[in-house]
């Protein structure tokens, strides 16, 4: 095994999840990176896009915000957000990217505030942005995260983007869009996903040398686990190089781990 | 507390308004200072254009900072630096600048981090939040640029973004499913930030429009800022060039690299170092003080704040940042 760090491991995990042919919204940051390095890998007409309007764009370097002009660059169209929107929301965007600062087991997501109350938060955090939106209208939403206790809550103190909500038949009782949602977490630990009928979390895949108890510990909920659970395989040396010589070479991204 | 509207979705009363509007075909060039003093008044509704640092009309922010009227309401539509900016004008000795705030995405700059002064400026208690979705907002100016009510949306059914929101859930008369409204947004004053204008108005945008076009349609009245003026027979040679036509347009005002610290395509790329800058100095609230007054409130006008900032040298290295790559 070549050696990596966490953020190295995330991104190859995250990047080997999108097949080609298909449309990703993404962020900056580590999403973009994992939607990069599948270009480069098994999904060349993988189509990235940019909530503020960037469509597939070829990326010089790495953008550092979603509406920069590096998000356009020798791309086939500058556009407006509700264009990218309504994409969504017509049903042709396959994946979605999305974080948050607290992930509950039904996948929702909270961006908005910790603690306090609405009106008199302890920490204001900047809201739905376009996370909302993506996570209700894209067919699969992928959350890539570090994995503490922190994050993983068994309730949200806001729930800004909606998982599965409350379970099974909450999202279209809700009027959500049926088929679209949670789909993989992506953590420095596992790889998880949904069952099926509870949907809520659980464990697909862990990391070499990492055990499910010590997921298990860093996880604030109960998580089910999809057998057999095997491991997931490390990072090649050809996709870390690809990353490390192409994709992110000053280290601004993979350096922060 | 139930949520509430900060702006009036009405048509009706929206069409009165336009009936009045002037759209003769006259210069509007004025000036940044001027445009704030004749077109923004105490508790309107404010929205500004661009997206994060994106093109953002940081020379008419600054204004509406030195000029501070009280109360307004904005729309937190990806507001990052600009939110930035209206935050200053509270908790810093001069009254409240922001009461009321639609918030889609505030208090942060993107990867860059958390905004310390706008974050406590939110946790105050003292500005009245209402949440939204950046859709929400971009479909709700669209809405009012339509010149309908609301806009249906499949988007935030079921979540506390939707609960803390001022939207409807209604039931399609066609399909029976469930939707959100999401009433009309009619800003009071728009602003935004251009690459080109002629002196009525007429307005080029390179790169992504983000909302601008339906923002420039939706707002009562309209402030644009320009890298530069161009002439009308420029217009008039390439009308597909055209994003907002002078009749929706009240005033103009050119000012050369006016998105400073933000990325204008084409033109410039964002000043992170500067930017960084911010968000130290916003940490202790008596620096930042000192900070408002030396780089922004004492400075005559933008350039001053440009010269600041390290002037033509450092511009000319943004430029590169943005076209040699």
């Amino acid at each position: 095994m070549v050696p990596c760090n966490k953020m190295e491991l995330m991104i190859v995990a995250a990047s080997r999840l999108l097949e080609d042919g298909k449309l990703v919204t993404v962020g900056t940051g580590a999403p973009c990176a994992a939607t990069m390095l599948a270009q480069k890998r098994q999904a060349p007409n993988l189509v990235m896009f940019f909530e503020a309007g960037g469509v597939a764009p070829l990326l010089p370097t790495m953008p550092v915000s979603v509406g920069d002009s590096r998000t356009y660059y020798k791309g086939v169209m500058a556009t407006s957000m509700a264009d990218v929107m309504e994409t969504c929301q017509r049903g042709l965007m396959d994946y979605a990217f999305l974080g948050g600062a607290q992930i509950d087991p039904y996948g929702n997501l909270n961006s908005t505030h910790i603690g306090g109350d609405h009106a008199k938060p302890k920490v204001r955090l900047p809201g739905s942005g376009g996370a909302c939106d993506l996570a209700s209208f894209c067919w699969k939403v992928i959350t890539i995260t570090n994995h503490d206790r922190r994050r993983f809550v068994p309730k949200l103190d806001f729930l800004t983007t909606p998982g599965y909500l409350t379970g099974p038949g909450a999202r279209e009782a809700a009027g959500l869009l049926p088929g679209a949602g949670p789909f993989r977490v992506v953590t420095d630990l596992a790889i998880l996903g949904y069952h099926a009928q509870s949907k809520r979390m659980e464990v697909i895949g862990l990391r070499p040398g990492v055990t499910l108890e010590q997921v298990r510990d860093q996880t604030g909920f109960e998580l089910g686990v999809r057998e057999p659970l095997g491991q997931t395989p490390p990072p090649t040396a050809e996709e870390l190089a690809i990353l490390r010589d192409q994709i992110d070479p000053h280290r601004y991204l993979i350096g922060r781990s | 507390m139930v949520p509430q509207l900060f702006a009036d979705p009405s048509t009706l009363r929206a069409r009165e308004h336009f009936q009045q509007k002037d759209r003769t075909l006259t210069s509007k060039v004025m000036s940044v200072a001027d445009a704030v003093r004749r077109w923004v008044r105490p508790g309107d509704y404010v929205a500004v254009g661009g997206f994060g640092v994106n093109r953002i009309p940081t020379a008419v922010c600054h204004e509406l900072l030195r000029q501070r009227p009280q109360n307004l309401a904005i729309a937190g539509h990806t507001a990052t630096h600009d939110f930035q900016l209206a935050c200053a004008g509270n908790l810093t000795g001069r009254g409240r600048l922001v009461a009321r705030v639609d918030a889609a995405y505030i208090v942060g700059l993107e990867a860059r981090g958390l905004s310390p002064h706008a974050r406590r400026v939110m946790e105050s208690g003292e500005v009245e939040v209402c949440e939204w979705t950046n859709y929400h907002l971009a479909a709700r100016f669209r809405a009012a640029a339509i010149g309908v009510p609301f806009i249906p949306t499949h988007s935030s059914l079921g979540t506390d973004t939707q609960r803390r929101g001022a939207g409807q859930e209604i039931t399609c008369p066609f399909t029976g499913e469930n939707l959100l409204a999401l009433p009309a947004l009619y800003p009071d004053v728009g602003i935004i930030h251009v690459h080109e204008a002629d002196i009525y108005g007429n307005c080029r945008i390179k790169g992504v429009n983000v909302a601008d076009n339906d923002l420039a349609r939706a707002a009562r009245r309209l402030i644009v800022s320009c890298e530069r003026l161009i002439p009308h027979e420029e217009i008039r040679r390439d009308p597909t060039a055209t994003a907002i036509p002078f009749f929706c347009v009240d005033a103009v005002c050119e000012v050369p690299f006016g998105s400073y610290p933000g990325n204008m395509a084409g033109e410039y790329f964002s000043d992170e170092e500067h930017l960084r800058h911010w968000l130290r100095v916003e940490e202790d609230l008596e620096a930042f003080k000192k900070f408002l007054d030396e780089a922004i409130l004492s400075q005559p006008d933008f350039d001053g704040y440009l010269n600041y900032c390290g002037g033509l040298k450092r511009l000319r290295e943004l430029r590169r940042q943005e076209l040699l790559i």
